[in-house]
């Protein structure tokens, strides 16, 4: 049984997307360690209604790591301290008793905040749908073999589809980029024979795409990586720019 | 053109240029290594680069690669602190594996500029530009614009340049550790194995040239008659 602990929880607090935020202050008391992040500010969120305040609005969905709803920069991460972990796949367990955790929106142009904790995410859907898929009717499961890929490529391609897209790589890039994302979705096509068609003409859309609603410019940090819940690599960003200076030079 | 309105085409400006600048301070820390061992070589060597058609040419191209890498570090930086918005964060954290240098790129790139400047007037203004001023017919002693060995022994016999020079040469190591691997990655030259290995041969090409330059800073600065 984990113990109970009792912490400050710091928590920006902004009424609407031109209002003025600031961070309130909440003591949380005896909150069990098996309690997701989430879960304590479900907590937290059901006592305010109590008193006839205004609940936290943060966004969530699955709770299981793997929709990319959830967001939250908890002390100083994008998704708390864990790492290869979504907020709502962190415990209470791993704070201590007397702890002050601060929690903030993701903080980027190109994500607005909407409203206390959640923030406007369609600028990544707005680059998925700029090329981030394939066009052509693949038509129905093709024999196992009849399409023989290597187990690397495989794994590879894999790896960059796990890509949750929920905008941690922004939030934790000084230049707010969204490279490792972008890179993620050009990747995970480009490595296969499907994607293979459209790859050019690909990541010059989404790239496009993404320098049109402004976000910044990759300066290779490596935040994005270290702080990406599905620790997508920065090699796929090598790709995309090769893919792109490629599909630039062909043209 | 791409090169110019692209996020990545801006990118390979920076990598290129920035590559470009590695080589010829390579090329420049093999010459300087000469004044430690011979000073009428190093002359020679002065003289060979001195008003020369090529000298003056590659100059040029030089002083250009700098403006652009500069200028689009620029660009670059204001776009980035743009898109990161107003509101900053209230608490943070440097991740893990996150190297100093690559948040601090610009910083370190205006302490390399201004250690440039520093540096230009201390030789290149001694130099060759007296000798163009004097082949222009200015009046000029042009006596000593290609006697290297006597501007090294000036410089470095005053400790607070030897010190100046040496917070440059660091500040030019941190940036270009970062800026090596980063420039293949930006030109897509990296993967899992690659990303590696351009970074140790970054690191060990970067500390090569440091270290040569320092090397001929601290001969000159303990023993002010090194090469005689």
């Amino acid at each position: 049984m984990d113990k109970n602990i009792s912490f400050t929880l710091k928590v920006w607090r902004q009424r609407g997307p031109k209002e003025k935020g600031a961070f309130a202050t909440y003591e949380m008391k005896d909150i069990p360690g098996d309690t997701s992040f989430l879960e304590m500010l479900d907590i937290l969120n059901e006592s305010l209604v109590n008193k006839g305040e205004e609940p936290i609005v943060f966004d969530h969905d699955c709770r299981e790591g793997i929709c990319g709803m959830c967001s939250l920069y908890v002390n100083g991460h994008p998704h708390g301290p864990a790492t290869g972990a979504t907020t709502c796949q962190l415990y209470m367990r791993r704070f201590k008793d007397g702890d002050t955790i601060t929690v903030e929106p993701w903080r980027s142009a190109a994500f607005p905040v909407i409203r206390d904790l959640m923030v406007d995410r369609t600028a990544f859907d707005k680059i998925q749908q700029a090329g981030g898929y394939v066009s052509i009717n693949t038509g129905g499961m093709p024999d196992a073999n009849a399409l023989p890929i290597g187990k690397d490529i495989a794994e590879e391609a894999m790896d960059a589809a796990a890509c949750i897209g929920c905008g941690a790589c922004v939030a934790a890039c000084k230049n707010g980029s969204a490279m490792l994302f972008v890179s993620a979705k050009v990747s995970q096509f480009a490595l296969l024979p499907q994607g293979k068609p459209e790859a050019a003409k690909r990541a010059k859309s989404m790239i496009a795409k993404m320098d049109e609603l402004g976000f910044g410019n990759c300066t290779n940090t490596r935040a994005c990586e270290a702080e990406c819940p599905k620790c997508i690599s920065i090699s796929n960003i090598a790709r995309l720019n090769r893919e792109f200076i490629k599909a630039k030079l062909k043209d | 053109m791409w090169l110019f309105n692209s996020s990545v085409g801006k990118k390979v400006i920076m990598s290129v240029s920035g590559i470009a600048l590695v080589l010829f301070l390579l090329f420049h820390m093999s010459m300087n290594l000469v004044a430690i061992f011979s000073a009428e070589g190093y002359n020679m060597i002065c003289e060979f680069l001195g008003a020369n058609w090529y000298a003056l040419i590659a100059t040029a191209g030089l002083a250009a690669l700098v403006v652009v890498h500069f200028v689009y570090a620029i660009i670059l930086t204001l776009q980035n602190k743009k898109a990161r918005g107003g509101q900053g964060y209230a608490y943070t954290v440097k991740p893990k594996n996150v190297e100093w240098a690559s948040q601090n790129m610009f910083v370190l790139g205006v302490i390399v500029i201004l250690g440039m400047a520093l540096h230009l007037f201390n030789f290149w203004a001694n130099m060759q530009l007296v000798e163009v001023l004097h082949m222009l017919g200015a009046n000029v002693d042009a006596s000593l614009a290609a006697d290297g060995v006597h501007y090294i022994k000036e410089t470095f016999a005053c400790p607070v340049y030897v010190a100046l020079y040496v917070i440059w040469l660091v500040a030019l190591w941190f940036h270009l550790t970062h800026g090596f691997w980063s420039a293949l990655q930006t030109l897509g030259w990296a993967n899992q194995i690659w990303f590696n290995r351009w970074r140790v041969i970054g690191n060990v090409i970067v500390t090569i040239i440091i270290l040569g330059f320092l090397a001929v800073v601290a001969v000159y600065a303990v023993c002010p008659c090194a090469g005689c």
